[in-house]
């Protein structure tokens, strides 16, 4: 039997490679993808919990994170094409309207 | 023999995660992540979530991955130069934060869990799908008409974003003005 | 009976706060105010002379108003309270405030501030009607300071004038040091007896007539510190030696004012606070005996001064300073009967002598200077005949009211002890200087040749009714008010009046013998310093100037005011004015200010270093969210 722990530990490392994922790359798309990273890492934890519990309550949320991100990613999608259609570049360093 | 499946599938999500992180083109990345896509599915059939599995594959892999490749041919991006300039900040968090989670972990308990004995419960012995389907139409029926709402708005975001001239450039001699910063604070 | 009590002082406080209100909200009464003031002023007389008939036959009236403090034992409360005293000093205020009123018609007319003199004036005679009519320490002390400040509204009249706003303020801060005394013995008091109410005070203060107080390690008689504080407030009131200098500088006010509150009324407020409180000084001969002196001091030294000055009105402050002084050293040797008479007396023929000066003063289209005056009888005679009389008023010649009162004086310093000769002794000097410069004052204004700038001269005219009536009124008083305490047993009204009041129990008794020489002497006086003045500025006009020559050192320091002014300013006002100097520079601009701009800098400071966290770029902000988990972790880890 592979024991929780290995589950709960393999979920962390994928999470903050995508946390680092975020943090480092200049290209949105790639980071729209470590955000998928990441979910992905949760997805994993869940379903590892409901195995170990017994319970469906665990795969059922990840039905719905499913959906969640299916969503988020159509609408981060829409706005990177709207963002690139302004400045024609997906580099996040060029985003800084919002410097003081 | 699931230890070593698990070995397996761990592996290569990790590896696949890193590389795509890593990756310069974008269309290697998302390739990467399609190939994680289906070791996280593998995982899930380990799991007994055959279901859950299913869905990973046709939702994640099959539309999500697609549209992003869908975007990346769009935009028709290059590969990138280099990494943010705060790279090494970073990596130095995460890896302490990695260091510190492991720790935490090894602290608590359930390492040494194992299966809760007796039989399992019904929902799970009648087939994953059947056990979510119930319980998706009488337990979760409300999340689960929330969660059509939430594809709706998203669907009408998206439409309304990806319409041609809302966010437009505006094109050289049609009376642009930039709009002035607040840059008085000085 | 009650409710017109009440209206003696609230008549003319209504005309203040109606006149005021004009003034705040709307446009004012303007030229038509004496409509409200006057009306209201003489109804305050008449219920005056009421109260003062009552007060007469059925005794004292009391009635307290309303309760202003009330403090764990102490209460106090602000009433009116009639008595003797009290009764005749509410008819010479209301007599010489309605008279004063009356004048202001035909004195200020045209004037900007018209409407605002008026509700001024008003607010004084308020201020001074309730002053009189206190019962305890308390009002007394509270309408103190409000005459003071009406004083120093009044004199700034004309504010636009720098003379007279500095004048304004000369006044209210000498006057400030006085009453920082006064306020001082009033806390005294209260410590020793625990009340401030006449009757409490005057019945308790002798029990601890041994007692004595530690200042500063010396242990000083109490009963005597207490007077001593308290008669310092009458110093700076009354403008004794020396908190004198604020009473000529105040003559930068319009005349009525002059009559009104600096002559018959607000000066006199020391006088009467010392007669009122006789019994509390009374218990220390050792602060009778400072009182008696600084009120002879400063009769003789006023005189002085009043020989040489060439303004008109600053000679007829100075003798009011004089007159003063006799006041007080006749309340020092225990005669206050013979203070207060001399008040009274001299409330009338003052009013008049200043109303006088305004007359000529209107009449010289503003002109103050003796010198550049001269001949006047004939252009005004009414002026001339009513300032006639209040100058032999003054000077004490019989029969007019002067010479009864300033007699009286004399005689009680002849009787008064061992000391009495010296007394009796500056006050026989004093009069003859006063008989000199009262007639100085007639033969250089209205005698001899003119010297009048013809363009002035062109305009010379009599006053106008309204003012010359008033002084047709004081002229008769100044001649009558005499005959009420004429020293013939039985007839002297004044002593069967106030005599319950200020020295119970004791009997007058006059030897008629010293009496008879001692009118003898002041008619001789007083004739022989008219007959000076008249050689000196009639018969030979210009011995003035060759006198004043050979003694040149004795008339710069007369003239100069024995140089008082310029002591104090390299003693008090230098100093404090460097000092409030360096205060600013140090602890105002640069401590406070910078202070304060210190913090809005440092902020400003603060906020551009902050300002770099936001940098717009997305990252940044995910990193410092992860370096917080980060931070969130460890905490975990290290308290569990």
């Amino acid at each position: 039997m592979v024991p929780l722990s290995y589950y709960v530990i393999l979920s962390t490392v994928v999470f903050l490679i995508g946390v680092v994922g975020v943090l480092i790359r200049r290209n949105i798309i790639i980071i729209l993808l470590s955000i998928e990273l990441m979910l992905n890492a949760a997805n994993i934890n869940f379903v590892a919990f409901s195995h170990y519990l017994q319970t469906l309550t665990g795969q059922v949320f990840v039905f719905f994170v499913l959906t969640v991100a299916a969503a988020e990613v159509v609408v981060g999608l829409a706005i990177i094409i709207a963002l690139y259609r302004g400045k024609a570049t997906v580099d996040i360093e060029n985003v800084n309207l919002m410097k003081w | 023999m699931t230890l070593v499946l698990f070995l397996y599938f761990a592996g290569v999500i990790v590896l696949t995660a890193v590389l795509v992180v890593a990756s310069r083109k974008p269309v290697n990345s998302a390739l990467s992540l399609l190939i994680m896509f289906f070791h996280v599915a593998g995982l899930f059939v380990l799991l007994n979530a055959e279901f859950i599995a299913a869905v990973q594959i046709i939702v994640y892999a099959g539309a999500i991955l697609v549209l992003y490749l869908f975007v990346v041919m769009l935009l028709n991006l290059r590969a990138e130069e280099g990494y943010h300039k705060q790279y090494i900040v970073g990596l130095v968090v995460g890896l302490a934060i990695l260091i510190e989670a492991v720790f935490i972990l090894s602290r608590s308990g359930f390492s040494d869990r194992a299966l809760p004995a007796g039989a399992p419960p019904a929902d799970i012995l009648s087939g994953n799908t059947e056990g979510i389907g119930r319980a998706l139409y009488t337990t979760y029926l409300f999340p689960f008409e929330v969660a059509s709402l939430i594809l709706l708005v998203a669907m009408i975001g998206a439409i309304i974003l990806a319409q041609k001239g809302v966010f437009d450039r505006p094109t050289v001699g049609a009376g642009f003005k930039p709009a002035p910063t607040d840059r008085k604070m000085d | 009976m009650v409710i017109m009590d009440a209206l003696i002082p609230l008549l003319p406080f209504a005309a203040f706060v109606v006149i005021g209100l004009g003034d705040l909200f709307g446009r004012g009464f303007g030229p038509r105010a004496h409509w409200i003031a006057v009306p209201a002023v003489f109804g305050s007389l008449l219920f005056s002379l009421v109260a003062f008939v009552s007060v007469l036959s059925d005794g004292p009236h009391d009635m307290a108003l309303y309760t202003w403090a009330v403090s764990g034992s102490f209460q106090a409360s602000i009433g009116i309270h009639i008595d003797a005293l009290t009764a005749v000093m509410l008819l010479l205020v209301t007599i010489v405030s309605a008279l004063v009123h009356l004048y202001t018609v035909g004195y200020m007319h045209g004037d900007r501030g018209y409407a605002r003199f008026f509700a001024y004036i008003g607010l004084f005679t308020f201020s001074m009607l309730m002053l009189v009519t206190a019962a305890n320490l308390l009002q007394l002390y509270i309408f103190w300071e409000a005459v003071g400040l009406c004083s120093y509204l009044l004199i700034a009249h004309w504010y636009e004038r720098p003379s007279a706003a500095a004048a304004a303020t000369k006044a209210f801060v000498v006057n400030r040091v006085g009453d920082f005394g006064f306020a001082i013995g009033i806390f005294l008091v209260f410590r020793l007896v625990g009340s401030l109410d006449y009757d409490k005070v005057f019945a308790e203060l002798p029990k601890h007539a041994g007692e004595t107080i530690s200042v500063a390690g010396f242990e000083l008689p109490a009963v005597t510190l207490i007077a001593l504080l308290l008669f310092m407030g009458a110093v700076g009131k009354s403008a004794q030696l020396p908190l004198h200098v604020w009473l000529p500088d105040a003559m930068e006010g319009p005349t009525p004012i002059s009559a009104l509150i600096h002559a018959a009324t607000m000066v006199t407020a020391g006088v009467f606070m010392i007669a009122r409180l006789i019994p509390i000084f009374n218990l220390s001969p050792a602060a009778m005996d400072v009182i008696a002196t600084t009120g002879a001091v400063t009769a003789l030294f006023a005189a002085t001064i009043a020989l040489t000055q060439n303004d008109i009105k600053r000679v007829v402050a100075y003798s009011t300073v004089s007159q003063l002084g006799y006041m007080v050293m006749a309340c020092g040797l225990g005669a206050s009967i013979a203070g207060i008479f001399h008040l009274l007396t001299h409330g009338a023929f003052k009013a008049l002598l200043f109303l006088g000066c305004g007359s000529v003063i209107h009449a010289m289209a503003g002109e103050q200077d003796l010198r550049k005056m001269g001949g006047l009888k004939s252009r005004l005679p009414v002026t001339y005949a009513t300032f006639y009389i209040g100058a032999l008023a003054l000077a004490g010649v019989p029969p007019l009211a002067g010479f009864f009162s300033k007699d009286e004086i004399l005689y009680r310093t002849l009787v008064s002890g061992d000391v009495g000769a010296v007394f009796f002794g500056v006050g026989v000097a004093t009069s003859f200087l006063t008989a000199f410069y009262s007639f100085r004052l007639i033969y250089t204004v209205f005698h001899g040749p003119s010297r009048v700038d013809p363009k002035v001269a062109a305009s010379l005219h009599e006053s106008p009714l309204v003012m010359t009536v008033p002084l047709i009124v004081l002229a008769v008083l100044s001649v009558t008010a005499g005959w009420a305490g004429l020293p013939i047993p039985g007839l002297n009204g004044i002593e069967a009046i106030l005599g319950p009041v200020l020295s119970p129990g004791e009997s007058i008794e006059r030897d008629a013998g010293v009496l008879w020489a001692l009118m003898g002497v002041s008619v001789a006086v007083a004739l022989a310093g008219w007959m000076a003045a008249r050689y000196f500025y009639f018969t030979r006009p210009e011995l003035p100037v060759r006198l004043a020559t050979r003694a040149a050192a004795l008339y710069r320091l007369s003239l100069n005011k024995w140089y008082v002014d310029e002591l104090y300013d390299r003693l008090f006002v230098r100093p404090t004015t460097r000092l409030a100097d360096r205060l600013w520079r140090t602890v105002d601009v640069q401590t406070i200010d910078s202070a304060v701009n210190g913090v809005g800098g440092s902020t400003l400071a603060g906020a551009r270093i902050l300002r770099l966290l936001q940098s717009g770029q997305l990252q940044h902000y995910a990193l410092v969210m992860m370096v917080g988990t980060f931070v969130i972790l460890t905490v975990y880890l290290i308290v569990r």
